[in-house]
C-alpha cells in the first residue's frame, strides 16, 4: 500500500499547487480592489461581482450562452447521422471513427486560421465566387457570428460524435428492428426508438460541446473580430489590456460557475430520463 | 433512415472536416501570394525556414513540449496506477474537471498564482512557468490513456510476482510497467501534441523570452493571411497527424 501513496503524491501536489491554489487566488482576487498600476489591493469588496449585473456584461453572458447553444444544436444535427452511419458500417467502424476524430488532434489554432483563409474578403470562397462572376464585391463572411459558429462547430463536432457513437454501439439492434417489423416507418423508428434510447449519448455530447463553446476564447477572437465578444474574450481583456484583475477574476469565476451549472443541469436531466 | 442517405451525409461532414485543412496545405505550395493558383513552388517553405521568429518559436515550443510531456507522463502514469489500486475520487475529480475548465480561466488563474508568488520569490514569467502550466493540463490526457489500459490489466499478475518474492516496487517495475509501456508511449505523444499546440494558456503565462510557435502563428494570423503561415500550418498539420496516428496505434496494441 506504500507504493500507492507515493505514486499518487506527485499528482496530488501538482493538482493542489497548479489547479487548486490558482482557483483560490482567483476567488481572493475577485474580492479585492484594483490597484493604481493594475495590481490588486485591499480593501475587500463585492463591487466586482456587483458589476457583473451591469446590462453591458449581462449582454455578453447572454450572447455566449446563445452562441454556445446554437453551436451545440448544429453539432447535434450534423453529428447524429454520422454516428448512426458509423455504428452501422460494420467492420469499417473504426476507420470511419478515426477519420472523424483525427482532425481534432491537428492544431486548434491552425484549424481556426484555416477559416480565416477561406472566409476573408480575398479568401477562397470570395475569390471563387468573383471569378465565376456570381458576385462583384466580396461577401462579408468573416468577423461575424456566422464565422464564429462555423469555427466552433468545426472544432467541436468530434466531441459530439464520440459519446453518441459509444451509446449507439451498445444499443440493442433488436429494438429498432422490432419497431420496423411492427410496421413503423424508418423515420418513426428513429424518432420513437433510436433517439430516445440514445439520449444519454446525446446529452453527454451536448455537454462536451456546450461547455467548451461557452468558455471559448480563441475562436471568437480570431473569427469574430472585434464585434463578437464572448465571455472568454471579456476575461482575457480584463487581464491584459484593461488590467482590471479583480473584475477579470470575478468574470472568470462566473464562467466557471456557468460551466459547472450547465454540467450539473445536463447530468441531472440524464439521470431523470434514465429513471423514467 | 436509409443507409445511403446516412453515408452521403457522413461523406459531406468529412468533407467539411478535411477540406479547410486540405486547402491550406494545397495553397502553401502556390507560387502566388494570393488565393489564386499560379503554379507549384516551395518558396513559402524556404521563407518559413529562414524566418528567425519562427525558428525561435519552434525551438521554445520543442523545449517546452518535451519537458512538459515528460513530467506529465511520469506524474500521470503514477497517478493512474495509484487510482487503479484503490480509487481516489478527489484527485481524479480535480484532474478530470480540469479538462472541462475553460482554457482562458485556467490561464488567468495560473497567471494570478505566478504573479502572486513572485511577490515572495525573485522570479519572473518565462519558460518554466509555461512548462508548469502545460504539466497541469496534460496530466489528465496521460491519465485517460494509461487508465484505459489498466482497466484490462489483471491484478493477479502483480500478486503472482509478489508471491514469488518480488517487492511491491519491483513487481510494479518489472511486471506492470512493461505491460503499460505502449500506453505510456501513446500518452507521452498525446501530451507532446497537446502541449505543443496550446496557445491560450501559454500566451498568458509566457514571458518576453519564451514566445512559442503557436504565439508566433497567432501574431501572423492576426496580421492577416500569409502564404508563409500556410506553409507553417501544413508542416504542423502533417507532423501532428503523424504523431497522433502513431499514438492511436500504440493504444490499440
Amino acid at each position: 500500500m506504500k507504493l500507492r501513496f507515493w505514486s499518487l503524491l506527485p499528482a496530488r501536489l501538482t493538482g493542489a499547487l497548479l489547479l487548486g491554489i490558482p482557483l483560490a487566488v482567483i476567488i481572493a482576487y475577485s474580492l479585492l480592489t484594483r490597484g493604481d498600476y493594475g495590481g490588486v489591493e485591499q480593501p475587500w469588496t463585492l463591487d466586482n461581482w456587483a458589476r457583473l449585473a451591469d446590462p453591458l456584461y449581462l449582454a455578453i453572458v447572454w450572447r455566449s450562452v446563445w452562441i454556445a447553444g446554437v453551436a451545440t444544436l448544429l453539432c447535434a444535427a450534423a453529428g447524429f447521422p454520422v454516428a448512426l452511419f458509423i455504428v452501422r458500417s460494420g467492420r469499417w467502424r473504426n476507420v470511419w471513427l478515426q477519420l472523424v476524430l483525427l482532425p481534432f488532434w491537428t492544431s486548434f489554432l491552425i484549424r481556426t486560421y484555416a477559416w480565416i483563409f477561406i472566409l476573408r474578403d480575398t479568401g477562397l470562397v470570395n475569390t471563387a465566387l468573383t471569378s465565376l462572376g456570381l458576385i462583384h464585391k466580396p461577401l462579408p463572411l468573416l468577423y461575424n457570428d456566422g464565422a464564429v459558429l462555423a469555427g466552433l462547430v468545426y472544432n467541436y463536432l468530434p466531441f459530439f460524435v464520440l459519446p453518441l457513437y459509444a451509446t449507439l454501439e451498445k444499443l440493442d439492434t433488436a429494438l429498432p428492428e422490432a419497431a420496423a417489423d411492427l410496421g413503423a416507418t424508418p423515420w418513426r423508428t428513429l424518432r420513437r426508438v433510436t433517439i430516445p434510447l440514445s439520449l444519454p449519448g446525446i446529452i453527454a455530447g451536448s455537454v462536451l460541446v456546450f461547455v467548451p463553446c461557452l468558455g471559448a476564447y480563441l475562436t471568437p477572437d480570431l473569427l469574430g473580430g472585434g464585434k463578437t465578444v464572448m465571455i472568454g474574450n471579456l476575461v482575457q481583456n480584463q487581464f491584459t489590456s484593461a488590467r482590471d484583475w479583480p473584475f477579470g477574476s470575478a468574470v472568470s469565476m462566473a464562467v466557471l460557475m456557468l460551466s459547472a451549472l450547465s454540467l450539473a443541469a445536463f447530468l441531472r436531466h440524464r439521470t431523470a430520463r434514465e429513471l423514467l | 433512415m436509409r443507409t445511403r442517405g446516412l453515408a452521403s451525409w457522413t461523406v459531406l461532414v468529412l468533407f467539411f472536416l478535411y477540406a479547410p485543412l486540405a486547402v491550406l496545405v494545397a495553397f502553401s505550395f502556390n507560387t502566388s501570394r494570393f488565393t489564386v493558383w499560379e503554379g507549384f513552388s516551395f518558396a513559402w517553405y524556404r521563407a518559413a525556414l529562414s524566418d528567425p521568429a519562427l525558428a525561435e518559436g519552434l525551438w521554445n515550443s520543442l523545449i517546452i513540449a518535451l519537458a512538459a510531456s515528460a513530467i506529465a507522463t511520469i506524474i500521470g502514469t503514477l497517478a493512474a496506477y495509484g487510482i487503479w489500486r484503490r480509487p481516489a475520487p478527489w484527485l481524479a475529480g480535480t484532474i478530470y474537471l480540469s479538462l472541462l475548465t475553460p482554457e482562458i480561466v485556467t490561464g488567468v488563474s495560473l497567471l494570478a498564482l505566478f504573479q502572486w508568488s513572485f511577490r515572495f520569490l525573485h522570479l519572473h514569467l518565462g519558460l518554466f512557468t509555461v512548462v508548469a502550466a502545460h504539466v497541469a493540463f496534460s496530466i489528465a490526457y496521460v491519465m485517460i490513456v494509461v487508465s484505459a489500459r489498466l482497466r484490462e490489466y489483471d491484478r493477479s499478475q502483480e500478486e503472482a510476482a509478489m508471491d514469488l518474492g518480488a517487492t511491491e516496487w519491483s513487481a510494479f517495475r518489472r511486471v506492470t510497467l512493461p505491460y503499460l509501456a505502449p500506453a505510456i508511449g501513446a500518452a507521452a505523444l498525446l501530451a507532446l501534441v497537446v502541449s505543443f499546440d496550446d496557445y491560450v494558456i501559454t500566451s498568458l503565462v509566457a514571458g518576453v523570452d519564451s514566445e512559442t510557435l503557436p504565439m508566433v502563428v497567432y501574431a501572423m494570423a492576426r496580421r492577416g493571411v500569409s502564404p508563409v503561415l500556410n506553409a507553417v500550418s501544413a508542416f504542423i498539420v502533417v507532423v501532428f497527424g503523424a504523431l497522433i496516428v502513431v499514438s492511436q496505434r500504440l493504444q490499440e496494441r
